[in-house]
C-alpha cells in the first residue's frame, strides 16, 4: 500500500521543530508499524539524510520502549496495542497518518519522537519496591495469598512504564502510571507494611516532576496499551488519603 | 602468550561444595566496602540483582544501560518462566534432579560444579522475588502453581502468565531503584560501553559512550561486573535486542567460550518477510498443551502453502505429530534443539505449512477439547454440546496463555483458538560466552560476567525457564559472595584514577573506532550490512551446519567486514545522539563475533546440543557426540584477523555424572 505519513522532526536541523511529509508505496500489511519506520528510515540513509529518531527495543510489546503519537492517539489506533505490535494492516492504502512524539512538559523531547521519560524511575526511586535485601527472604509459600488477590496485583503489575498514560491525558497527569505500582504493592501482603509511606512519598515526586493533576477523564485508561484500569487510582488516593491523615 | 584456564572448583563433594567455600571465602569489612567501587554493566535479571546486591552490601556501585531507563533490558520479554527445586508439587523433584537435567539438557558440556550450584540457590530466588512483591500465578489454596518446561518431568516452573521476565525485572529493578534512592548506586542512563579498560593487568574501569551527547567518558573501579546479555542479534532475526559490549571486554584479552553454541527456539512465529526486523517468540509452555504437527501428505502441506487447504482440512489421519511419534517419552516436551530440528527435518522434507515453506503447525484444538469436558463435569453440566465444551475449553486456555494468543493475533492476523498457530524455530538464546571460573571472573583479573553473558550453566543447549534462573542466580546469590575473593585483595587499593595512561589510551582507540565508521561515508547502510551478516550465519552456521558449509561462510564473513569499512554509511557525527552510529558499532563487533562462532563451530567435529554438525548425527537423525575428543570448553583468544583467534581448552571433568547419549524417546 501507499501512504503519506506527517512525521515530527525535532532537534537538530529542524531546531524546536515541525512536520515532515514522506511519501512510501512499498509497505506491506503484515509490516508493523516500527518495521514501516525502518524503511523509510532506509530510504532516507540511502538520500544520505538524517534517518527519524524513534525509540524501540523489544518490539514484543513489553519493553516499554517505543512512544508515539499516531494520529492523536498514543502507541496507534488499535487499543491494548503498543506501536511494535501494531501492524500495517489497520491501516488502508492511501492513508495519511501523523506521527509525533509523547508530549508532556515532564517528558521533554530529546529528537524527533524521542523523548525523556527519567520522571517515571525516579517516581519509583521515591517509593516504589519493598525494603528487603537480598537473603532475607522467608519460604515463597510461607504466605499464602489468595488467588483473585494475586490475580488483580498481576494486572496492576503489568505496566509497561511506556507513558502512553500521560501522552494521552490533556493534563499529562502520571496518576495512572503511579497507582498501577502503588496498587501493585498495597495489594499483596509483602508491600502492604509500607503502603501508606509509598503513596506519600511517590505522589510527592509525582508533583514534583512537573505532571498534572487527575481530572478524572479516563484517556490514560483508554489508552493504556496493557489496560491498565483507573481503579488503581482510586486505590492509590485511598492510600494516599489515610497516610496524610494517619502521619 | 599462554593462558591457563584454572576453573577454581572448590575441592569436596559436589553438594558440599558451595556452602563450604561460601563459608571459608576472603570477607571485605564493611569499612573497606565503602571505599571500594565496583562497576556494573547492564541492567537485566542479572545486572540489576547484582548493582542492587552489591549495593546493599556496601560497596560503592555505578550501573551502566544504554537504554533510557534499566526497566528496558531484554530479559522483561522473557515469557515462560523460572526453574526452582522447590518440589512444592510432591512429583519428585530435587535439586539434584535440576543439576541433572540441566546438565543433560545442555549435552554433557557445561561445568558440573556451577550448575549444581546454580540447582541449589534457585530455591532462594522464588522466596526473594515473592518477598518483592513478585506476582507469580497461584492456586486456590493461595499457593504457587507450578508448570512443567520441556526436557523435564517434574513440573517446577514458576511463572506469571505469560511475562515472567517482566515480573522478575520488574523486582529486580525496584530493589535497584531503592539503592538508587539509598544512594548506594549510581545509575547511568543512556550510557553505552564501548571498552574495557586494564591497568596492570586487572579490570579497573570502562570508557563509555554518552548517547545523548555523543561524549566519550572514562569510568574507573576496583573492579567490573559485565551482565550485559548474549549475542544472538549476530544473526540480525532473533527473539533478542540489540547488544555486544562482552565483545569490548573480548578485544582487550577476555576468552570468549563456546560461542558456536546458539539456542534456536522451536516455537516462533515464522518469518512473513524481507522488511522483518524481529522474531516473535511463543513461549515454551504452549508446548504443555499444544500439539506439533505437519501434514503426513506432501501434497496436503503444499495445498496449505497455497492457500487452498487450511490446517483444518486435513483429518486427523493424515496429520503427522512427529514429535509424538519420535519422542513418545517426552513427546511434545522435547528439549529446544531437539524440537527445533525436528521442525527443520519435517520442512525439509517438503511438509511445511507457510507460504514460504518454514513452519509447523501448534494445535490447541485437543487442549480445548480436554479443559473444556473437564470444566463441564467440574461445573455439573451433563451431556455438554460440543459448542459448549469448545467454550468452556477456550476459557481455561485463555486464562493460560491468554496474552500470547492475543500476540499472536496481533502479528499475524490469525485467530489461534480457532486454527492452529504456525510456528518455526529462530535464534533465541547463545549458551556461549565470556569464559568464568567458578567465581564467575573471567581469565582478566576484576572481571566478572553473569547471567547469558557468561558461558557457564547451559553447557551445549539451556533448558527452558532457565535462564531466568541462572541470571539471578548470578545476580542475587553468586557474585554477592565470589566478588570478595578479588576485592578482598584490593583493600589496599586507592581510588582507581581515571586520568592514568591507560584510559586516555583506551579512550582514543574508542574515538578512533568511531571515527573510522563516521567516515567511511559510504553507500549502504548499516542495517543492510546487518540483514547480510544474519543471513550467513542462519544459513551456515545456523540450525544446522557442516564443514564446506563453514569454510565458505568464513570467506563471506571476511569480505563482508572488508566492504563494510568501505561503504558503509553513517549519517550525522559521533558527537550527536545518533542511533545510527550506535548501531554501527555493534554490527562491527557482530561480524567479528560471527566470524569466532563459525571457526568455533569448524573446530567443533561433534553434534551436541544446539550445535549440530551434519556429518556427526546417528541413523537416525539425532546428535551424536564425541566425548572422547570434545568434552572440552573451546575458550577463544582475540588476535589479529590475520591470523585467527587462538583457541584454549578447560577439560570438563565429570565425577558425579556419567556421560550418556541423550535421549528423549
Amino acid at each position: 500500500m501507499k501512504l503519506t505519513l506527517k512525521i515530527w522532526r525535532e532537534g537538530g536541523e529542524f531546531g524546536s521543530g515541525k512536520f515532515e511529509t514522506h511519501q512510501l508505496d512499498n509497505v506491506t500489511e503484515h509490516m508493523s508499524f516500527l518495521e514501516m519506520l525502518d524503511v523509510l528510515n532506509e530510504d532516507l540513509v540511502q538520500q544520505k539524510k538524517t534517518p527519524v529518531a524513534f525509540e524501540h527495543d523489544c518490539r514484543e510489546g513489553i519493553c516499554g520502549t517505543c512512544s508515539m503519537v499516531i494520529d492523536g492517539h498514543p502507541h496507534g489506533p488499535q487499543a491494548k496495542t503498543t506501536t511494535c505490535q501494531l501492524h500495517m494492516r489497520k491501516f488502508k492504502d492511501g492513508d495519511t497518518i501523523t506521527i509525533e512524539p509523547f508530549r508532556a512538559s515532564a517528558f521533554p523531547v530529546i529528537k524527533d519522537l524521542v523523548v525523556d521519560r527519567s520522571s517515571f524511575d525516579r517516581i519509583i526511586q521515591a517509593g516504589g519496591f519493598v525494603s528487603i535485601n537480598t537473603g532475607q527472604a522467608q519460604d515463597a509459600n510461607a504466605i499464602p495469598i489468595e488467588k483473585d488477590t494475586a490475580s488483580a496485583a498481576f494486572d496492576a503489575a503489568t505496566c509497561i512504564g511506556c507513558g502512553a498514560c500521560v501522552a494521552a491525558c490533556p493534563n499529562a497527569s502520571a496518576m495512572l502510571f503511579t497507582s498501577a505500582k502503588v496498587s501493585h504493592l498495597a495489594m499483596l501482603p509483602q508491600g502492604q507494611v509500607e503502603a501508606k509511606k509509598r503513596a506519600q512519598n511517590m505522589v510527592a515526586q509525582m508533583d514534583k516532576e512537573g505532571f498534572g493533576m487527575c481530572s478524572n477523564i479516563g484517556l490514560c485508561e483508554a489508552e493504556c496499551p496493557k489496560g491498565i484500569s483507573v481503579e488503581n487510582i482510586a486505590r492509590m488516593n485511598a492510600e494516599y488519603l489515610s497516610g496524610a491523615f494517619s502521619s | 602468550m599462554s593462558i591457563k584456564l584454572n576453573s577454581n572448583i572448590p575441592s569436596g563433594p559436589l553438594a558440599d561444595k558451595w556452602t563450604q567455600y561460601r563459608s571459608t571465602m576472603n570477607l571485605v569489612a564493611p569499612n573497606n566496602k565503602r571505599r571500594i567501587e565496583v562497576i556494573v554493566v547492564g541492567t537485566g535479571l542479572a545486572g540489576a540483582s547484582a548493582a542492587s546486591t552489591l549495593g546493599e552490601l556496601g560497596y560503592n556501585v555505578k550501573c551502566f544501560t544504554f537504554h533510557d531507563s534499566p526497566r528496558r533490558a531484554h530479559s522483561i520479554a522473557a515469557q515462560g518462566g523460572i526453574n526452582a527445586a522447590k518440589n512444592y508439587q510432591n512429583d519428585g523433584d530435587s535439586v539434584y534432579r535440576l543439576f541433572y537435567d540441566t546438565i543433560k539438557g545442555g549435552d554433557y558440556r557445561s561445568r558440573e560444579s556451577n550448575v549444581y550450584r546454580l540447582a541449589e540457590v534457585s530455591r532462594n530466588i522464588i522466596d526473594q522475588a515473592v518477598a518483592q512483591g513478585v506476582p507469580f500465578a497461584r492456586e486456590y489454596g493461595g499457593l504457587l502453581a507450578n508448570r512443567s518446561f520441556g526436557g523435564v518431568q517434574v513440573s517446577r516452573t514458576f511463572y506469571a502468565r505469560g511475562q515472567t521476565g517482566q515480573q522478575l525485572l520488574i523486582g529486580a529493578y525496584q530493589s535497584l531503584s531503592r539503592q538508587i534512592s539509598l544512594g548506594n548506586v549510581q545509575m547511568y542512563n543512556r550510557h553505552e560501553m564501548l571498552d574495557l579498560v586494564k591497568v596492570d593487568g586487572k579490570a579497573r574501569g570502562i570508557i563509555t559512550r554518552n548517547l545523548l551527547t555523543g561524549e566519550i567518558e572514562r569510568h574507573a573501579a576496583h573492579c567490573v561486573v559485565l551482565a550485559t546479555g548474549g549475542y544472538g542479534n549476530v544473526y540480525y532475526l532473533s527473539t533478542n535486542a540489540m547488544q555486544s559490549a562482552a565483545w569490548r571486554a573480548v578485544r582487550r584479552g577476555a576468552l570468549m567460550a563456546n560461542p558456536c553454541y546458539c539456542q534456536i527456539h522451536p516455537t516462533c512465529i515464522p518469518v512473513s518477510g524481507d522488511y522483518q526486523s524481529k522474531l516473535t517468540l511463543m513461549s515454551e509452555s504452549l508446548r504443555n498443551d499444544g500439539r506439533v504437527w505437519v501434514p503426513a501428505k506432501q501434497e496436503d502441506a503444499k495445498a496449505i502453502r497455497e492457500g487452498k487447504k487450511t490446517a483444518l482440512d486435513i483429518p486427523e489421519g493424515d496429520r503427522d505429530y512427529y514429535l509424538e511419534r519420535r519422542y513418545p517419552a517426552f513427546g511434545n516436551l522435547v528439549p529446544r534443539d531437539v524440537a527445533s530440528r525436528a521442525a527443520k527435518v519435517a520442512c525439509d522434507e517438503g511438509l511445511g505449512v507457510a507460504p514460504t515453506g518454514l513452519a509447523v503447525f501448534l494445535d490447541f484444538a485437543a487442549a480445548i477439547e480436554r479443559y473444556g469436558k473437564s470444566e463441564a463435569i467440574s461445573s455439573g453440566i451433563k451431556n455438554p454440546s460440543k459448542e459448549k465444551i469448545t467454550e468452556l475449553g477456550t476459557a481455561v486456555v485463555e486464562a493460560k496463555y491468554g496474552n500470547l494468543f492475543e500476540m499472536y493475533e496481533k502479528i499475524t492476523g490469525e485467530n489461534p483458538y480457532k486454527t492452529p498457530m504456525k510456528i518455526y524455530p529462530a535464534i533465541h538464546y547463545t549458551m556461549g560466552g565470556l569464559w568464568v571460573d567458578y567465581n564467575l571472573e573471567t581469565n582478566v583479573p576484576g572481571l566478572f560476567a553473569l547471567g547469558e553473558a557468561n558461558f557457564s550453566d547451559h553447557g551445549a543447549n539451556r533448558l527452558g525457564a532457565s535462564a531466568l534462573m541462572q541470571g539471578l542466580a548470578d545476580g542475587y546469590f553468586v557474585i554477592p559472595y565470589t566478588i570478595g575473593q578479588f576485592l578482598s585483595g584490593e583493600i589496599r587499593t586507592p581510588n582507581i584514577d581515571p586520568n592514568s595512561p591507560e584510559f586516555a589510551e583506551a579512550e582514543n582507540a574508542v574515538k578512533e573506532r568511531l571515527n573510522k565508521l563516521v567516515s567511511v561515508k559510504g553507500d549502504q547502510s548499516v542495517e543492510s550490512f546487518h540483514r547480510r551478516l544474519g543471513k550467513i550465519m542462519w544459513d551456515y552456521c545456523g540450525m544446522s551446519r557442516n564443514a564446506d558449509g563453514l569454510k565458505s561462510a568464513l570467506k563471506m564473513v571476511r569480505e563482508l567486514r572488508e566492504e563494510y569499512y568501505k561503504d558503509v554509511f553513517v549519517p550525522g557525527t559521533a558527537d550527536e545522539f545518533n542511533p545510527e552510529l550506535e548501531k554501527a558499532t555493534r554490527v562491527a563487533d557482530f561480524m567479528e563475533l560471527g566470524e569466532t562462532m563459525i571457526m568455533d563451530a569448524l573446530n567443533r567435529n561433534e553434534s551436541c546440543g544446539g550445535h549440530f554438525r551434519e556429518e556427526y548425527q546417528t541413523e537416525g537423525g539425532e546428535a551424536k557426540r564425541d566425548d572422547e575428543n570434545y568434552a572440552y570448553v573451546a575458550a577463544w583468544e582475540y588476535n589479529s584477523w590475520e591470523e585467527g583467534p587462538i583457541m584454549h581448552k578447560e577439560e570438563l571433568v565429570f565425577e558425579n555424572v556419567e556421560l550418556k547419549t541423550r535421549s528423549y524417546k
